[in-house]
Parts: structure tokens; C-alpha cells; sequence
């Protein structure tokens, strides 16, 4: 489990992290959702103690960072996987993890073998690398000391379809056997297909937080009928707020009470389901407008 | 997650990891890239060099092995301090650091484990220089047919370490301090080429200067301990630790501070 509580990171007059506080929760992917500059990074940063935070904490597994023995044991991190000496080889790069952590020298090969890095490309230096691969070192590493925690930030950047499948199944099947996963996106469908609760952050503030169903539920529900307008006036009269557009209808209204309503006013429904990712992508980009660079533009 | 034993986990992360460790790691680094084993290598092909050029240079009534000793110490004065500040600096330049501070929050144990792996390497190298400088004298001897002469006693030695180890930690003050390969590696020349010729210069022309030169030119009181000849004076140390406060532990100290408080980015 990871804790944020109330953390602002300054520099200078300038406000990176404004008093953030979320918490992501084992057996859970969490999703760190915001646009580049929102303070994703700085936040993650401050969690693993390579930014002091101006002020407030963060604990993993209620311990702060700084007070874990060895702690690529208990949390795996990668924050940029372009962080590597380019003169290493991959191989080299998991063996010093391993050493620190004071591992069994196999688990350098399983590694190896798990994120899919081939034994000649594992031997082959970081600066011939391809932002792919350094990701999968990068996970590797993250995972060698098989950590009950995981922190990535943007960890699907450079990674092709296939690639990013493999880690939505990885970090997906390390949620369900228990392990608490963190991962920051700027792009909302890679956090939508991946994440259980969302965290979204804009100009370093967090602006809205909670399981992704509950999120998806807070867009509301898409209605299509045989007889919409009569639909949309026994929704009215019952002062549920609801607009059409062309052949679709769409509230705030959960669909259980909206399908109440079409049954007892006899109408038939051809399709009737909360609002899927188009409805989180228009929240993300109405969340995150103000805080964006090219707001108007989004 | 990926079973390793289920045993060891609880007992590993429950221990702090000791600094021998880290300090192996630390040394392992040092070698790793071809970078890094090329300028170690380059500490044993100059001194064999240096030998060389003994030989078939240095005026035959002057070749005894204080004179191997001393012409090896040139490149070491170079390379020495480069394997201490890269050491430092990589984490930063290279942007390793990022994983490094996080497997180990504590920055002042790698820095520490980063210092002793140095100052290892620093001694095995002279050890290696005096070996290859033996070897040079025999073999000199022998081509010049002048007489062997041992010329070093085992103190003499000691401060021919002490000294190179010195040359080392003003790399590895530099790299804490500035934490950039390049700009440390150039401050480092204007530590010990530019620095010494101004205050040679200075002392030759003012004459207060004169007397105060030993307490503030580092390299000048340093300069002693190369010498080979016979034991310090208790003047000399003194010179040497002064400098050597004012010109190592000060601005080592205040580095110390940026390290551990610096945002690793």
C-alpha cells in the first residue's frame, strides 16, 4: 500500500505538487492520470525519496521509503527507463540490482526471460537499446527482488501494441495475487484499460479520485429506444436531466434507475450502459483543460 | 509475483545492506563499461610506458627506481582522480543514479561506498606501479648495464600511496562537488596544473607570499610526500593538513551537503 498524504513539492514561487493525498491500495492498479508537467513524476519522486517534499509524507507499506532496509526488496521502481549508464549491458544493469539486493545470481536470467529481453540482446549495450527494451530492463529491474509494491511512471511509453499488452497482463496478474501497483500515464486510455482506481492530476493538484467504475458511473448512462423522445420526457417529468443527440440519449441517472423509468413508461430499450471511455475521456479532458498547456485546443 | 524463495525475502529486506556489499558493487561499476576498463587498464599501459621512457631517456647516472616510481606518478596524477570523479559523477551525467539512490535512499552510503572503493583501486594501482617500476628497473639495469639501485625506503612508499590517494580524493571532492562529468574533469585541471602555476607564480614575484605558499598551495605541500626524501618534518604535515582542509574537506563537506539533499532527476 502506498499513502500520499497531503504532499506540495515548491520550486521557488512555483507550486509542482500542490497538496496531494491519495492512496493506492494493494490488490489494486492504481492509475496516476495527467497531462505532461502535471506533477505525476514529482509526486512519484517524492514517494521514493529522491525529491524531499515541502511539505507532508508518503509511506509505502506505512513505512517511509528512506526507513526500508533494502528496499528493492519490498518496492520496485522505474521512473525513467532511459536513466542507465548507456555503457552497460542489460545484463549488467540487472546484475547490480541483484547484488545490491543481495539476490540469488538466477534471477538475473529470469528475469530476463520474464520481461522478454533475449540473451544476446541482454548483452548487448543500453545505448543500442530501443525505448522498448529499456523499458522492459526497466521492469525487470522493478521486479527483480519480487517487490510487493510497484511504482512505474509512464512505463508504456516506446513500447509497441504487443508490448503493451504484455505489461497490462503483468501488471494486471501482479494486482491479483496481492501486489499494489502505481502507474502514471498521460495518455487515459492506457490508465482506462489497466487501472482499478484512478488518481487525476492537473497543475499539480488532484482533481478527482476513485475506482475507475465509480468514475465511469459519475459519466453517466447511454440510452438508445425505440421511442427516445418519450423517453427523454418521462425522464423530464420526473426532473432527471437528459439530452439527446441523434439516436442516442444520454444523463447523469445510474442505468438501473433509467431503465426503471423506460419499463414503467412502457418503452422498449435496444441498448442501455454506463458511459464507457468516451464519457471518462471527456471528464479527462474537462478535468485537466484548465491545467493544459493547449487547453482550448483539447 | 515471481517466487523467489519465500524464505529469503523476510530476511533480507528486514537487514539494512551492509556497506561491503554496496562497496563491492561500487568497485564492479568502476569496470563494467568499456569506458571504465579502458581508464584502469590505462593506469598499468602509462606506467609501463613511463617505465619505458625511463629507460631509454633518463640520463643512465639517474636511473635508480625512485626515478621509475616518480615518472609513473604523472599519468597516475591524471587517471587516478578521472576513475574517482567519473565514479561520482556517472550517477548523475548517465542519470544511473536514479536507480541507485533508489535501491540505496541513503546517499551518504553509496558516496561512502564509492570513497572506499576509490581509494582501493587508488592503492592497488600504486602497488601495480611499483611492481611495473621494479620490473623497469631490473630490466634497465640490465639494458644500460648501470648498477641496480633501490633507492625508496619503505616510508618513502608509504607517502608515495598516501600521496596518490591524496590526488585521488581531490577527484572524488570534485565529483561530489560538481556532479558532472565534464565540468569536474575540467575543474580538476585547473586544481592541478593552473592553481600551482599561479601560486609559483605569485611566490616568485611577491615576497610575502613566499613564506605563506606552503600553508596555501595544496599541490606545493603535497609535493613533499614525492620527494623521496626521508620523513616528513612536523612543518611539512602541517602544511599538508592545511591545505588539505582548505582544499579538500571544506568544499568536500559542502558537496556532501548537495549530494544529500540535490533532487536526483
Amino acid at each position: 500500500m502506498i499513502t500520499v498524504e497531503s504532499v506540495t513539492r515548491k520550486y521557488g514561487t512555483f507550486t509542482a505538487v500542490d497538496d496531494v493525498s491519495f492512496t493506492a491500495r494493494a490488490g489494486r492498479v492504481t492509475g496516476f492520470l495527467g497531462p505532461n508537467g502535471a506533477g505525476k513524476s514529482t509526486t512519484m519522486r517524492v514517494i521514493v525519496g529522491l525529491t524531499r517534499a515541502t511539505s507532508g509524507t508518503a509511506t509505502v507499506s506505512g513505512r517511509r521509503y528512506v526507513d526500508l532496509p533494502n528496499p528493492g526488496l519490498e518496492v520496485g521502481v522505474l521512473l525513467d527507463a532511459s536513466a542507465q549508464h548507456a555503457g552497460r549491458t542489460g545484463r549488467e544493469i540487472l546484475t547490480l540490482a541483484q547484488r545490491f539486493m543481495g539476490l540469488p545470481r538466477h534471477r538475473v536470467e529470469e528475469m530476463l526471460e520474464i520481461v522478454g529481453l533475449t540473451p544476446n540482446e541482454a548483452s548487448r549495450r543500453v545505448r543500442n537499446y530501443s525505448l522498448g527494451m529499456r523499458q522492459r530492463l526497466g521492469i525487470a529491474t522493478a521486479l527483480i527482488g519480487d517487490p510487493e509494491v510497484l511504482i512505474l511512471d509512464e512505463p508504456a511509453n516506446g513500447l509497441d501494441p504487443a508490448g503493451i499488452r504484455w505489461m497490462r497482463d503483468l501488471l494486471r496478474g501482479y494486482a491479483d495475487r496481492g501486489g499494489t501497483v502505481l502507474l502514471s500515464s498521460h495518455l487515459l486510455h492506457e490508465i482506462e484499460v489497466i487501472a482499478d482506481d484512478i488518481v487525476m492530476i492537473g497543475n499539480g493538484r488532484i482533481v478527482s479520485q476513485g475506482t475507475k467504475n465509480d468514475l465511469l458511473h459519475a459519466a453517466g448512462t447511454v440510452v438508445r429506444a425505440t421511442d427516445l423522445p418519450g423517453l427523454q420526457s418521462a425522464l423530464d417529468e420526473l426532473g432527471i436531466a437528459a439530452t439527446t443527440s441523434e439516436d442516442v440519449l444520454h444523463t447523469d441517472a445510474a442505468p438501473a434507475l433509467v431503465g426503471k423509468v423506460a419499463l414503467e413508461a412502457g418503452i422498449a430499450l435496444t441498448e442501455l450502459r454506463a458511459a464507457d471511455g468516451a464519457g471518462l475521456e471527456d471528464m479527462f479532458l474537462k478535468l485537466t483543460a484548465a491545467s493544459q498547456r493547449d487547453g482550448a485546443a483539447a | 509475483m515471481t517466487a523467489i524463495a519465500a524464505d529469503i525475502r523476510p530476511i533480507a529486506a528486514a537487514h539494512r545492506i551492509p556497506l561491503l556489499r554496496l562497496t563491492q558493487v561500487e568497485l564492479r561499476k568502476m569496470f563494467d563499461t568499456r569506458s571504465g576498463f579502458w581508464l584502469i587498464a590505462s593506469i598499468a599501459i602509462t606506467a609501463v610506458l613511463a617505465t619505458a621512457s625511463v629507460i631509454l631517456f633518463a640520463p643512465s647516472d639517474q636511473i635508480t627506481y625512485s626515478t621509475y616510481v616518480a615518472a609513473i606518478r604523472f599519468p597516475m596524477a591524471v587517471i587516478l582522480p578521472m576513475i574517482a570523479i567519473l565514479a561520482v559523477t556517472s550517477e548523475w551525467t548517465q542519470r544511473s543514479g536514479l536507480t541507485t539512490f533508489t535501491l540505496i535512499p541513503h546517499r551518504y552510503r553509496v558516496i561512502t561506498a564509492k570513497a572506499i572503493s576509490s581509494i582501493a583501486l587508488g592503492i592497488v594501482s600504486v602497488l601495480l606501479a611499483f611492481a611495473i617500476g621494479a620490473l623497469g628497473n631490473l630490466l634497465g639495469a640490465g639494458v644500460t648495464g648501470t648498477a641496480l639501485v633501490w633507492n625508496m625506503t619503505l616510508t618513502e612508499s608509504l607517502y608515495f600511496v598516501l600521496g596518490n590517494v591524496l590526488s585521488l580524493l581531490i577527484g572524488f571532492m570534485l565529483g561530489v562537488l560538481i556532479r558532472a562529468s565534464a565540468a569536474a574533469i575540467a575543474v580538476y585541471f585547473v586544481y592541478w596544473f593552473l592553481l600551482p602555476t599561479i601560486f609559483s607564480l605569485l611566490a616568485a614575484s611577491v615576497t610575502w607570499f613566499r613564506d605563506l605558499q606552503p600553508w596555501v598551495d595544496f599541490q606545493y605541500a603535497q609535493s613533499a610526500l614525492f620527494s623521496f626524501e626521508g620523513a616528513l618534518t612536523g612543518e611539512q604535515w602541517a602544511h599538508i593538513a592545511v591545505t588539505g582542509l582548505i582544499w579538500l574537506l571544506i568544499p568536500l563537506t559542502i558537496g556532501l551537503g548537495f549530494v544529500t539533499r540535490a533532487e536526483v532527476k
